[in-house]
C-alpha cells in the first residue's frame, strides 16, 4: 500500500504539471496510455515490460523510453491501432522523434546541441574542413599530392605524417569526443535512474545489458526472427548488417590501439606485415564495416517511411556513408602503400577520420551510448519487484 | 483457367481456410471486402486462442485438459452449444499451432495483466494483427490470389451448389468502380458476423420498455466491415439458421471509445474493484461476483438492459494501481457528491446507493488474487468479494457502454462446416469464423474461444473446400476425422 499512495503522489505531482513536457514528449504520453491498455507487443522489445510498470510517463521516463527503443518497426506493423486509425498510434515514429530530441538536449556543451539539428550540414562541414587541412597539410610536408616521399614504402605513412604529429592531431580531438559523450550520457543517467527505481547498477545487471547491447537482442524481434524494414515481413538483415558495421569499426579500432601499443610498448614502428595483428584486425574490420555499412545503407534506403524520423534519415545516412568511406579509404590506402596515390589517400582517409572523431559526440554515433545507457537502466529496474500489483496478474 | 477455391472473408478463419485449401493443391483466391491496411476484420483486434493442453506446452503452464475447456464452454454457454463441433474446436486446439507457427504466426507467454489465462490462452506475439500479416504472407507466398476492397454481396447458387460470387471492387473510400462474377468450384465464406451493421442490430434488439432502442448506445469493438451483407443474403436464400441475433460477445467498455475498433485498449477493468451504478445513480448487480476475467463477457449486455445503455464504474484512491490503466482519463472528484454531480447523476440517489453500499461492507481481508472474504450484508444487489467502502478521495468515475465484438446469428452446420439448405448439406459451400461460431456459441464468451472456432473450423473449411474441388477420395481422412480419433502424429510439439 505505501508504494501505491506513492505512486498515486507521484502521478498527482506529475498531473499537476510540474515537469513541462514538450509536444513530442506528449505524444509519446499520449501514445503509451493507449498501449498500455493494450499491450500486445510486450514480446518484441524492452520498451513494453517497461512500460507496464508505470501508469504515467513523465519526461524522464519518456528519455529513457525513447532511447530503450531500438526503432525495430514490429510493434507499428503488428499494431491495431497504427494508422488510419484514429488513435494514430506509431510508437517507432514517436520514440525516434524524442529520441534525436534527447540527443541535443544531452548534448555537451549544451550549446552544441544545435549540431543535431542540421547534422547534415554539420557532417559536410566537418568533412570538407577535415579532408581540406590534411590535403594541405601533406601538400606542405611532402611537396605534392601525388608521389613523392610516398614512394619510398619503408617510411610508409610517417614519410608524409610523422606518428608524433599525427597522435597530436587526433588524441586531442578523440579525447574530447569521448569527454563529450561521457558528460551528457552522466548527465541523462542522472536524470533517467531515479524514474527507473534508483537502483544502483549491479553486475548481473550490467552483464545483461551488455549481453544485450552485444547481440542486438531487441532487433531479433523477440522471436528471434529479426526485425522489420520495408514491410510487414521480419528480416535479419539489419541486426546481421548492424553487427557487421559494429565489429568491423570495433576491429578497426582494436588495430590501431594494438599498433598503439606495438609502436610505444615494443618500438615496433608501422607499417606492419599483411600477416602481423593490427593488419589483420584492420583488414578484415575495414571489410566488415565495408560491407555493413553498403547493407545498412541499402536497408535504409528501402525501409518503410513510417519508421522512425524521416528527418534524422540525413543524420542517419551521412554516418553510414562516413563510415562506409572510411573504411574503403582505408583498405584501398593499404594496397596503395608505396604508389604514387598514397598522399592523397592518406589525406583522404585521415581526413574522413577526423570528420568522424569531431562529430562523434554530435551525431548518429551517440545513439550506441544513449541506448546502452538506457538498457542498464532497464536491467536495473526489472530486477526491482513492480509498484503496481494489477488485480488481474 | 478456372479458380477452385474462393475464400470470402479475410480474417482468421478466411486465411486459415485459404492456407489450408492451398495446402491441399488447389487454386485459391481471397476476397477481402477492406482495404489492405484494415484487412483481417476483428482477427486484428484478438490476442490468443484458448488451447487445450495435457501438459505444460511451450508458452503454456501446467495443462488445460479436453474436459475443463469443455465444461468452461458449456458453463458459459449455459448448454447453448454443440457438444460435438465444441469437442471438435477444443481437441483441434491442441494440435493447430503447430500448423500456425509453420505460417508464420508466433506464440509468447501471457501478457503482464492477463496472467490469469497462463494456464488456458496461448498468445499471439503481436497479437491478432501479426497472426494476420504472417497468414497473409505465407498466402502470398503459396500463391493465393487476395483482392482488397472486394465485397461480395450475392452468390449464385443452383439447389444449394455454389456457383460463383458476384463481386464489387471497391475504391478505397468505399465507391463501387466494377462488379465482377467469379466462379470456382467451392467456396468458403468466413466475412464475419453482423456486428457492424447497426441498422440491423437495431432491428434485432428492438425497443425497450422505456422506449429506448437500446443498440443506438451500442460501440463496436471491432472492425466496421463485418455488415453481415452476405449472412444476410445466405439466410434470405433459405441457409438453415442457427443462433440469437441479440446474442453477442458483448464487454463494458468505455463509453468515449470510437464506434468502430476500440479494441482491447477500451475496456474498463475496475469494474471488481468499485461499484458500478445506472443512470438513475443505482447500482444493479453483483460487482464482485467473480473474477474480472470471467465476468467481463457479462457486463455488456448488463449495461445495455440498463436506462440508457450506460452505466458508471466508481472506485477512490485505494484501486490506482490495481488495474490495467485505462485510456481515457476517469473523471476525478475529491468528495462522493462532487463526483455524482460532475456525472450528471442525482446527488441523492447516488449518495444513497454508495452509502448504503459503504455501510453493507463487512471488514474481510481484502486480496484481489483470490475470491476474498470482504463483501456486503443486507444491501441488493449484494457484492460478494473485494468489497470495500468506497472512503478515500480521489474518487474517479468511468462511464461504460455496451461494446458489441460479434455476434452470433450464423448458419448452421457440421463437423464439415458445409452450409445446409433444409437440413441439405451443399457440396460445395462451406462457412466458418463468426459466421457460423454460433453453433458452438449459443450466448455468452470465454477468453480466446472466437479463434479457437474460428481457426479450427477455418481450418476445416478450406480442407472440405479443396476437397470437393478437387474431387479427393472419401477414403482419405478428414481433418475432423483425423482431430477427433487423436491421431498422434499431429501432436508435433510447436518450437518456442
Amino acid at each position: 500500500m505505501q508504494t501505491l499512495q506513492q505512486l498515486t503522489q507521484e502521478a498527482t505531482a506529475l498531473a499537476r504539471g510540474d515537469i513541462v513536457l514538450t509536444g513530442s514528449e506528449k505524444e509519446v504520453a499520449r501514445q503509451l496510455q493507449i498501449c498500455n491498455g493494450c499491450r500486445y507487443c510486450e514480446g518484441f522489445c524492452a520498451v513494453f515490460p517497461a512500460m507496464t510498470r508505470r501508469l504515467e510517463f513523465g519526461k524522464a521516463d519518456i528519455h529513457y523510453l525513447a532511447n530503450l527503443c531500438h526503432n525495430c518497426g514490429a510493434c507499428l506493423h503488428a499494431c491495431q491501432y497504427a494508422p488510419p486509425h484514429e488513435f494514430a498510434i506509431n510508437v517507432p515514429k514517436a520514440m525516434a522523434t524524442v529520441r534525436g530530441q534527447t540527443y541535443a538536449d544531452y548534448a555537451w556543451p549544451s550549446a552544441m546541441g544545435a549540431l543535431y539539428q542540421r547534422n547534415g550540414l554539420t557532417l559536410s562541414l566537418a568533412l570538407a574542413a577535415s579532408i581540406t587541412l590534411f590535403m594541405l597539410l601533406a601538400l606542405q610536408s611532402n611537396g605534392t599530392l601525388w608521389g613523392g616521399a610516398a614512394l619510398n614504402a619503408q617510411q610508409g605513412f610517417y614519410a608524409i605524417f610523422p606518428h608524433n604529429f599525427m597522435v597530436s592531431m587526433f588524441a586531442p580531438v578523440f579525447l574530447w569526443a569521448v569527454l563529450a559523450l561521457g558528460m551528457g550520457v552522466r548527465k541523462f543517467w542522472r536524470d533517467v535512474t531515479p524514474a527507473t527505481s534508483g537502483a544502483a547498477l549491479t553486475t548481473p545487471a550490467a552483464a545483461e545489458a551488455t549481453h544485450d547491447a552485444l547481440r542486438l537482442k531487441y532487433l531479433g524481434g523477440g522471436h528471434g526472427d529479426g526485425c522489420n524494414n520495408e514491410d510487414d515481413a521480419f528480416t535479419l538483415a539489419r541486426k546481421r548488417t548492424h553487427h557487421l558495421t559494429f565489429y568491423g569499426f570495433m576491429l578497426c579500432f582494436a588495430a590501431t590501439s594494438v599498433a598503439t601499443v606495438y609502436h610505444y610498448a615494443f618500438g615496433w614502428s608501422a607499417p606492419y606485415g599483411f600477416t602481423s595483428l593490427p593488419k589483420i584486425l584492420g583488414t578484415v574490420g575495414g571489410v566488415s564495416l565495408a560491407i555493413g555499412t553498403l547493407g545498412l545503407w541499402r536497408l535504409n534506403l528501402a525501409r518503410d517511411p513510417q519508421h522512425g524520423d524521416v528527418q534524422q534519415r540525413p543524420m542517419d545516412r551521412g554516418f553510414i556513408a562516413l563510415l562506409f568511406l572510411i573504411s574503403v579509404t582505408g583498405l584501398a590506402l593499404m594496397l596503395a602503400r608505396g604508389s604514387a596515390a598514397m598522399p592523397s589517400l592518406l589525406a583522404l582517409h585521415l581526413g574522413l577520420v577526423m570528420a568522424l572523431f569531431l562529430t562523434l559526440p554530435y551525431g548518429k554515433f551517440a545513439h550506441g551510448i544513449f541506448r546502452t545507457a538506457s538498457l542498464l537502466r532497464f536491467a536495473v529496474e526489472k530486477r526491482q519487484p513492480s509498484k503496481l500489483a494489477l488485480g488481474s496478474d | 483457367m478456372s479458380l477452385d477455391v474462393l475464400v470470402i472473408g479475410g480474417g482468421n478463419a478466411a486465411l486459415s481456410a485459404a492456407l489450408m485449401a492451398r495446402e491441399a493443391g488447389a487454386s485459391v483466391m481471397v476476397l477481402e471486402s477492406a482495404p489492405r491496411e484494415w484487412r483481417g476484420g476483428n482477427s486484428m483486434h484478438t490476442r490468443n486462442l484458448r488451447c487445450m493442453h495435457d501438459a505444460p506446452q511451450d508458452v503454456l503452464v501446467e495443462a488445460y485438459p479436453e474436459e475443463e475447456f469443455w465444461q468452461d464452454l458449456l458453463k458459459v454457454t449455459g448448454g447453448l452449444t454443440d457438444e460435438h463441433l465444441a469437442r471438435l474446436a477444443i481437441r483441434h486446439s491442441h494440435h493447430c499451432r503447430p500448423w500456425m507457427v509453420k505460417h508464420g504466426v508466433r506464440f509468447q507467454p501471457s501478457l503482464s495483466g492477463a496472467l490469469h489465462t497462463a494456464r488456458t490462452n496461448a498468445f499471439f506475439m503481436g497479437g491478432g494483427k501479426a497472426l494476420i500479416n504472417a497468414y497473409y504472407r505465407s498466402a502470398e507466398k503459396l500463391g493465393v490470389q487476395i483482392r482488397y476492397n472486394a465485397e461480395v454481396n450475392e452468390l449464385e447458387l443452383e439447389n444449394g451448389v455454389f456457383k460463383a460470387a458476384l463481386v464489387k471492387h471497391k475504391s478505397a473510400s468505399g465507391e463501387v468502380l466494377r462488379t465482377e462474377r467469379i466462379s470456382a468450384k467451392a467456396c468458403v465464406m468466413a466475412a464475419g458476423g453482423f456486428e457492424s451493421n447497426i441498422p440491423w442490430l437495431k432491428e434485432a434488439w428492438g425497443q425497450n420498455a422505456q422506449g429506448e432502442f437500446p443498440a443506438d448506445n451500442f460501440l463496436i469493438r471491432g472492425t466496421k466491415f463485418n455488415q453481415g451483407v452476405l449472412l444476410k443474403h445466405l439466410l434470405e436464400r433459405g441457409a438453415d439458421q442457427i443462433g440469437d441475433p441479440t446474442q453477442a460477445h458483448m464487454v463494458a467498455i468505455d463509453a468515449r471509445a470510437p464506434l468502430y475498433d476500440g479494441g482491447i485498449c477500451t475496456r474498463i477493468d475496475c469494474v471488481s474493484l468499485g461499484v458500478v451504478v445506472n443512470k438513475n445513480a443505482e447500482r444493479f448487480y453483483d460487482e464482485g461476483e467473480d473474477f474480472w476475467p470471467k465476468r467481463y463477457a457479462i457486463w455488456g449486455r448488463l449495461v445495455a438492459q440498463q436506462p440508457g445503455q450506460v452505466g458508471f464504474s466508481i472506485t477512490d484512491a485505494k484501486a490506482v494501481g490495481r488495474f490495467m490503466p485505462p485510456v481515457f482519463e476517469g473523471t476525478v472528484a475529491q468528495t462522493l457528491p462532487e463526483l455524482a454531480q460532475k456525472l450528471g447523476l442525482n446527488v441523492d440517489t447516488f449518495m444513497a446507493t454508495l452509502n448504503a453500499y459503504n455501510q453493507a461492507c463487512v471488514p474481510g481481508h481484502f486480496d484481489h488474487t483470490v475470491l476474498d472474504d470482504c463483501h456486503t450484508e443486507g444491501v441488493t444487489p449484494a457484492k460478494t468479494h473485494w468489497a470495500l467502502p468506497l472512503d478515500t478521495a480521489p474518487f474517479y468515475a468511468y462511464p461504460v457502454k455496451p461494446g458489441v465484438t460479434f455476434t452470433y446469428l450464423g448458419l448452421k452446420t457440421d463437423e464439415t462446416t458445409a452450409v445446409r439448405f433444409n437440413n441439405q448439406a451443399s457440396p460445395n459451400l462451406f462457412v466458418s469464423g463468426e459466421m457460423m461460431a454460433g453453433n458452438v456459441l449459443g450466448k455468452g464468451y470465454t477468453a480466446g474461444v472466437g479463434m479457437t472456432i474460428g481457426t479450427a473450423f477455418g481450418r476445416i473449411s478450406g480442407e472440405q473446400a479443396a476437397r470437393a474441388a478437387l474431387g479427393t477420395p472419401v477414403s482419405v481422412p478428414t481433418l475432423a476425422q483425423q482431430v477427433m480419433q487423436g491421431r498422434a502424429d499431429l501432436d508435433t510439439p510447436v518450437s518456442a
